[in-house]
């Protein structure tokens, strides 16, 4: 334990810094093959919708005694028509049929109840028709162009339209990441679902939300100082609130799967597990877009500025100075490789403590 | 340097506190319900969701029409005699959608039922009678006092009039069905006779006749019993109605107008029903009134005192403006204003519904569990705070549900379940993001009083925007989705308000009033704050052993360093 706090401290201080933005090309080539992978799947194999979306009927006995061959054999013959079985861990058998009118559906439930030695009224029904997926689907289109619209503007005036767009960026590359494993596992698209992707939008912008926070923090009055680039700064504060994100994405995803073995292993397949699954796999892809994607976009955006380009040549000029006289005094920048390194980066460290420690200062001052 | 200058800790923990019992007692005051109700996916039972469509190609929906709809729609559910029976609009113009839920009965009964378009026919009397059954009381002394049993009141007469199929169905509460017949057989005026209208089940409509057939039917306020030959008209045959104050009249009437059968109908049954007598209580039969009837009920009996030749008709009564208006309403949409397409239809057995709950809950608490050990585990006396912080939470939660219920009628569904345990992470991610700020401030080496004030300050701003964002989610989620994404959508978003309240009025000062104590000035390694864990002087000391990993660590961004510099 005490050695992820000491971590956390060195994360701090930038006495340790991974180097999520100078290396983003490489974070970016990763993303760039799992979105191809994505947007393939989703291309030659679809998603596999439920049937609020296609239309038809769903009965779910649970407790049944039947095997699945003989509910299929009861159900076909109750229809006439090809019906899909599925049997889940705790023992429902579950029908999935075509279309059907409330009053063939009801029969059926009789019958397969009947066949699997349940009572009719313990088996769940439903019934869609093939028009209420698109209105669910239209609906949850509509309510995503309306919150990103909204969310752009809140971001561009609380933050700037450069920090609204890599929230965008990489919200997009969640909800894409997550749609495409849904398309290559195959996994089924329920209403639930749609809930769940809509509830990544909100988690993925608060993840971000709070990265930016930070990094805002970190630029303030950036150009008015020549120790640290754009992209130093930002890093800095990924790494500072590294530690957060863990936490954070730890605490949120143990919800989440406390939801999936649960709903695994005593319920089955049901609005809760649905959601539970669509929820890891976002909530996952969140957190590595705003530390992979988020930043390091939003640094590629600011660093097209001219005075951010003119603050690196800067920073670059002053380092090599630094660097040409501390090699002349000391003669063996080849042995102290390491050393000379870690110097760099502490003293990065102490500099952007100068930098807010002014604010508390200011404060109490003006308070009394 | 000066004292933390933050409003006073004691007076929010006590604000805080006042704000809880107020719920509780809101929520659990006594001789009110104070359970949370629950959607039919937790407690079993059937709902429809009904897309409405304009019965006119290309036209769009109107919210009278749907307002107009629903209400027919809750006359025949309640005809069904189920207590708590929902019928709500979500959304509105041409995507809304009429959602019908009703707990623990059959589906086909529901959905054949809501489905249908509302029948409204003109029948003319044969025969009107006082409301309480009047066929031999001396045969049963029970009879009058059943009236008031409703369950019983039914089987007991259609008993007598040796009609007893449905007995069963009648035990669970439901109304009788209609008693119709080919023809006015002895038979049927017998169970005629035999109806009850003083209970209320035999009035409240809902239960659409056959035009075709002869029908005993009761009066909507259940004052009068009608026999009533086959429909002359039928609803559809009325092409407007309205409200109407005639110039020098004493009250408000309704004009009606038909279509071209519509008014042939009219013509040949005003001139048969003028001619014949007068009608009243037991009086002639047949007599020279109609009957406008909603769904199987009586609403109107207006008399004919002329024929009727030119198609459109005034029914005179000495109306009130709203009595006018609802009339012409009925006659005018009583064939419901649009036709309705089921286009979800789920049942949930109760063991099911209570099995989900069940599930829900279990997964919620290993939520909380899981999340704090975890807090505590990292966050030690921080961790405390925040598990204390989520349990507060949790309260407010609670208590806020109940107290929804009872104002607004608020339904916990299982997507709401969904939505308050995945809340749970964010909730606690407020509680990650303040303790993350104290500890930054101890490493710049602020004393631990102050880190607590000034670490709240730089929290606050990115609680309020992280949470803002969140709540717009929500807020734009149930605004504009239908079904259950809506129950979740609220959930979440509550939740996101209720985790500001509790970081502001109680994550806060609670920190603050621990930061106060000798203990954790101390820094002891179990207050999660101590200098040691979190670097300062210390830290460099400790080093040695692990500098070799701590160096692999960092040689990576060393190198990178110096590719920049380079």
């Amino acid at each position: 334990m005490s050695r992820i706090g000491n971590l956390g401290h060195r994360l701090y201080a930038g006495e340790v810094s991974y180097d999520f933005v100078e290396r983003r090309k490489r974070w970016y080539a990763i993303s760039a093959i799992i979105l191809l992978l994505a947007v393939g799947a989703l291309l030659f194999r679809g998603l596999n919708f439920g049937i609020e979306f296609r239309g038809g009927a769903d009965f779910s006995l649970p407790n049944a005694t039947c095997s699945v061959e003989d509910a299929r054999t009861t159900a076909e013959e109750a229809t006439g028509a090809q019906v899909i079985v599925t049997e889940t861990a705790s023992g429902t058998v579950r029908v999935q049929t075509e279309e059907l009118t409330a009053a063939a559906s009801s029969q059926i439930a009789g019958t397969l109840a009947e066949a699997c030695g349940i009572p009719k009224g313990e088996v769940k029904v439903q019934v869609v028709g093939p028009t209420w997926g698109e209105e669910i689907s239209k609906k949850a289109l509509q309510g995503l162009v309306i919150f990103l619209l909204l969310v752009t503007i809140f971001l561009s005036i609380y933050f700037e339209w450069r920090m609204a767009l890599s929230a965008l960026v990489a919200l997009a590359h969640d909800l894409v990441i997550t749609v495409g494993i849904y398309s290559l596992t195959g996994l089924e698209v329920t209403p639930a679902t749609v809930i769940g992707l809509l509830t990544i939008l909100g988690y993925s912008l608060y993840d971000t939300v709070v990265v930016f926070d930070k990094v805002k923090e970190n630029t303030r009055g950036v150009t008015g100082q020549s120790i640290m680039t754009y992209s130093e700064s930002a890093n800095l504060a990924v790494n500072q609130t590294l530690v957060r994100s863990i936490n954070t994405s730890v605490v949120a995803l143990l919800p989440v799967l406390a939801i999936i073995i649960v709903g695994a292993g005593l319920l089955g397949a049901g609005t809760l597990l649905d959601l539970a699954v669509v929820l890891a796999i976002g909530m996952a892809a969140g957190t590595y877009s705003s530390i992979f994607i988020a930043t390091p976009f939003l640094v590629d955006l600011k660093e097209r500025q001219p005075e951010m380009k003119a603050l690196k040549a800067r920073v670059l000029a002053r380092r090599k100075q630094g660097r040409s006289a501390a090699g002349a005094a000391v003669g063996t920048e080849s042995a102290s490789d390491d050393d000379a390194g870690v110097e760099a980066d502490a003293s990065i460290g102490r500099r952007t403590e100068s930098g807010p420690r002014q604010q508390p200062r200011r404060k109490p001052r003006s308070k009394r | 340097m000066a004292p933390p200058t933050s409003s006073n800790p004691l007076r929010l923990l006590v604000a805080l506190g006042v704000l809880i019992v107020g719920l509780a007692v809101w929520a659990f005051w006594p001789g009110t319900d104070s359970s949370v109700r629950l959607g039919l996916d937790l407690q079993g039972g059937t709902q429809v969701i009904l897309k409405p469509k304009p019965v006119t190609e290309g036209a769009s929906i109107t919210e009278e029409q749907l307002t107009q709809t629903v209400s027919i729609i809750r006359q025949r559910v309640d005809g069904l005699g189920v207590a708590e029976a929902e019928v709500t609009t979500q959304g509105s113009g041409d995507g809304a959608v009429i959602v019908v839920a009703v707990p623990g009965v059959n589906q086909d009964r529901v959905v054949d039922l809501v489905q249908r378009t509302a029948l409204l026919d003109f029948r003319p009397v044969w025969g009107l009678y006082p409301a309480p059954p009047s066929v031999d009381p001396a045969a049963d002394p029970s009879a009058s006092a059943s009236s008031e049993a409703s369950p019983e009141a039914s089987p007991q007469a259609s008993a007598e009039a040796s009609a007893s199929p449905d007995s069963s169905a009648n035990a669970a509460g439901e109304a009788a069905p209609l008693i119709q017949a080919d023809a006015n057989t002895p038979e049927f005026q017998e169970q005629v006779a035999a109806l009850d209208c003083t209970n209320p089940l035999n009035y409240t409509g809902g239960r659409p006749d056959d035009p075709q057939k002869w029908l005993g039917t009761c009066d909507v306020t259940g004052a009068a019993k009608y026999n009533l030959e086959p429909a002359f008209i039928q609803g559809t045959n009325v092409t407007n109605a309205n409200a109407v104050l005639p110039q020098g009249g004493v009250g408000w009437i309704v004009s009606l107008d038909f279509d071209g059968d519509g008014a042939k109908a009219l013509a040949e049954a005003s001139t048969t029903l003028s001619a014949l007598p007068e009608c009243g209580i037991a009086g002639a039969n047949p007599c020279n009134a109609f009957a406008i009837v909603l769904d199987g009920v009586v609403t109107s009996a207006p008399r004919f005192n002329e024929p009727i030749l030119g198609g459109s008709a005034q029914i005179e009564g000495n109306f009130t403006a709203e009595e006018a208006r609802d009339l012409a309403n009925i006659l005018k949409y009583g064939a419901l204003p649009v036709t309705l397409e089921p286009v979800d239809i789920t049942t949930v057995s109760p063991t099911v519904g209570n099995d989900q709950l069940r599930a829900g809950i279990i997964a919620g608490l290993l939520g909380l569990l899981l999340v704090g050990i975890y807090l505590l585990v990292y966050y030690r006396a921080l961790g405390v705070v925040a598990v204390l912080s989520l349990a507060v939470a949790g309260v407010i939660l609670y208590l806020t549900i109940v107290v929804l219920s009872k104002a607004i009628g608020l339904t916990l569904t299982l997507a709401g379940v969904a939505g308050a345990i995945v809340a749970i992470g964010i909730t606690a991610d407020s509680f990650i993001v303040y303790f993350e700020r104290i500890r930054d401030e101890i490493r710049e080496g602020r004393s631990l009083r102050q880190a607590c004030d000034s670490g709240w300050i730089r929290a606050r701003r990115t609680l309020l925007a992280a949470d803002f964002v969140s709540l717009l989610a929500a807020a734009v989620l149930y605004f504009l989705s239908v079904g259950s994404v809506r129950g979740f959508a609220f959930i979440l978003g509550l939740t996101t308000l209720i985790d500001v309240l509790v970081a502001f009025w109680f994550t806060h000062p609670l920190v603050v009033l621990m930061g106060r104590s000798s203990w954790m000035q101390k820094g002891s390694k179990w207050t999660g704050l101590d200098s040691g864990r979190l670097g300062g002087a210390s830290v460099a000391g400790r080093r040695g052993g692990r500098s070799r990993r701590s160096s692999a660590e960092t040689s990576p961004s060393d190198s990178s360093t110096k590719e920049v510099s380079a």
